[in-house]
């Protein structure tokens, strides 16, 4: 046979082993709105780009009859590509072959791509359509997934690991998805969940569907499980890759910078923050004010909107931003906006990205659900997040920091670098009428008319404390700054923190209150 | 920049207290959906797990000792043995065999009694 002749004979097996479950299979996936797995690749990766491994790899079950099964690709493809040129190893199951299910080859074509990705220093990006571990298959489904969730977490904070929920995602497998980084959801298409509704039906006798149990809203509203939440697989896909774009390609580099751009005129910051404390506006307007082009890229946009976390740049460079959102429960801190900024903070320290904080908190979230929760063991972690940082934080406080708020959001004490406050800012133990309250009981409770001495000492004690300058006067506080002049502070502050060193006694790990 | 103009008229701006400071504020959907605390009640044992009621080893009016069976909840393939808390005289039984109950069913209320300890 001549080598033309057996190269064509590549191309038609080719051909064959491409179309995956079939035309029937195909058409149901598509029936059910769903792209298939290769289209799925080949939308997120740069035209042309994608090389393919593992095609021809095939099942070794024996048990049940599966001997005789040929299942193409079984299930999965891998292969490596670019988005806008940055380099990613990416892997999806295909749900037209046997649903996706995990066996023992399908697991070991993940854990390739996975080593590969580590071992080449570059993003993983998974996409998950599956029914799950392929029962035929027994204990090796399982040991298939313990090898992809022992890479998951060997490669966490080395290199970005992003999951695409586009289909089932269920039982064991949700913890890979758990484990990365950052988990995408589309609307009427992602279910992911431990127990199914069948189970659930069974055992409890409660019927849910799978939407109301594990879709896509309830990951990114409730559970807090997604960090981006799409409409369509399409807007999905541009999601991935403007995060891309954020994030660099492993832990020893930087995001790549981009153009420098002035924030669009539309947002004046000297307009967007109200004079009274007790009002409310959207911060995401502050940020917006400062950042380049006003291009703000919200991580978890609608779960815990108490605190806003994101990324943007700043004179072209990648930053984190967290930021207290006065628009939801007063911005104050709880055990959800605890965990979505602590982890966030984690995630820019280990990928060399700055952190810049805005403050206005009133404090922690009152409350019994709050405390029986664990807010003191979830609070903890925003703590530790912002002391074990050692990439640049540039904090600026707008106005409230009351209390353990003030010490939480970034504070000098957690070993903040600059530390900028507006002339609005009201650094103090905690709220005027709540300090009064407690310093002036006496006097209140005695004077003729307790409620005009209890007024009086609240403007008192406003005049007094409510303000930056007693934490000027301390240094805890690097400069009180016209609103306008933030953006040239954070511009310069970043600027000059490129060769920052940080020490940090030698610690196997910390022991972080997970 | 829009937003800041509704935040004045809009009428799902609440007010939230925080150190008697009142601040104007959206709730979330997961404040306005949380569950007010009840204190736990010793007179009644409740299920600490969903499953289905398997035997029930009392009778309403009997005197139990603390630790004693009182019945066998099935769940996650495992036989619970849910036993008294407290002694006392079962008061009411609430469930019935190969009934499936919710968690925090109540299972049965004891008269707590004391004195009997011993």
């Amino acid at each position: 046979m001549s080598l033309r002749s057996k190269t064509l004979e590549l191309i038609r097996k080719r051909e064959q082993y491409l179309q995956g479950g079939g035309e029937k299979a195909i058409e149901k996936q598509l029936s059910m709105g769903k792209l298939t797995a290769r289209e799925r690749i080949l939308a997120i990766l740069d035209k042309d780009s994608f090389q393919e491994y593992d095609l021809f790899v095939e099942h070794e079950a024996r048990d049940f009859d599966m001997s005789s099964k040929v299942l193409y690709g079984d299930g999965v493809i891998t292969g490596t590509g670019t988005i806008f040129g940055s380099p990613v190893c990416i892997f999806a199951q295909d749900f037209t072959v046997a649903g996706g299910s995990l066996g023992l080859m399908h697991a070991r074509k993940i854990t390739k791509i996975m080593d590969h990705a580590l071992k080449l220093r570059i993003p993983l990006i998974g996409i998950n359509d599956s029914g799950g571990a392929r029962i035929q298959e027994g204990v090796n489904s399982l040991a298939g997934y313990g090898e992809i969730f022992f890479r998951n977490t060997l490669a966490s904070g080395v290199i970005p690991q992003i999951s695409v929920i586009l289909g089932p995602c269920a039982g064991g497998a949700v913890y890979s998805p758990a484990l990365t980084d950052f988990v995408f959801v589309v609307n009427n298409i992602s279910k992911l969940f431990i127990t199914g509704p069948e189970v659930i039906k069974t055992v409890l006798g409660e019927e849910i569907s799978m939407e109301d149990l594990g879709g896509a809203r309830v990951h990114a509203e409730i559970t807090g499980n997604a960090h981006f939440f799409a409409t369509s697989e399409y807007e999905c896909f541009e999601q991935i890759k403007k995060l891309i774009t954020f994030i660099p390609w492993n832990n020893t580099r930087r995001a790549l910078p981009f153009k420098p751009k002035e924030p669009k005129k539309e947002y004046n910051i000297e307009k967007i923050v109200p004079g009274d404390p007790k009002m409310p506006y959207d911060v995401r307007d502050v940020i917006r004010a400062v950042v380049d082009d006003s291009d703000f890229f919200e991580v978890q946009e609608f779960w815990a909107q108490n605190i806003v976390i994101g990324f943007a740049r700043i004179n072209g460079e990648t930053v984190g931003l967290v930021a207290n959102q006065p628009l939801y429960l007063a911005g104050v801190l709880d055990v959800d906006s605890s965990d979505k900024a602590a982890r966030f903070i984690r995630f820019c320290d280990a990928f060399n990205i700055p952190i810049v904080t805005f403050v206005d908190l009133p404090g922690y979230l009152p409350g019994i659900d709050q405390e029986h929760a664990g807010v003191i063991r979830h609070g903890a972690k925003l703590l530790y997040a912002y002391s074990e940082a050692t990439v640049p934080k540039i904090t600026v406080i707008l106005r409230k920091a009351y209390g353990g708020g003030y010490i939480a959001m970034g504070s000098r004490h957690l070993r903040a670098d600059f530390v900028f406050a507006w002339p609005s800012a009201e650094i103090a133990v905690m709220g005027p009428e709540g300090a009064a309250n407690i310093i002036f009981r006496k006097e209140i409770m005695e004077a003729p008319d307790p409620e005009a001495m209890r007024k009086q000492k609240v403007k008192e004690y406003k005049e007094k404390f409510a303000n930056p300058y007693v934490a000027a006067a301390k240094g805890y506080v690097d400069a009180v700054i016209e609103p306008k002049e933030t953006r040239k502070l954070l511009v310069h502050s970043i600027e000059i923190s490129k060769e920052k060193v940080n020490t940090t006694p030698y610690k196997k790990h910390g022991i972080p209150p997970f | 920049m829009s937003k800041k103009n509704d935040v004045q008229t809009n009428d799902r701006i609440k007010t939230i207290i925080i150190d008697e400071g009142k601040y104007k504020t959206l709730l979330t959907k997961k404040y306005l959906q949380r569950k007010p605390w009840q204190s736990t009640d010793p007179t009644k044992v409740t299920s600490f797990i969903p499953g289905t009621v398997g035997k029930v080893f009392v009778s309403e009016g009997d005197f139990v000792q603390e630790g004693s069976k009182l019945i066998i909840l099935e769940a996650m393939k495992m036989k619970n043995i849910i036993t008294v808390p407290y002694s006392g005289i079962i008061k009411k039984i609430n469930v019935k065999e190969g009934q499936c109950i919710p968690k925090g069913h109540i299972i049965a209320e004891i008269d707590i009694q004391l004195e009997n300890k011993q």
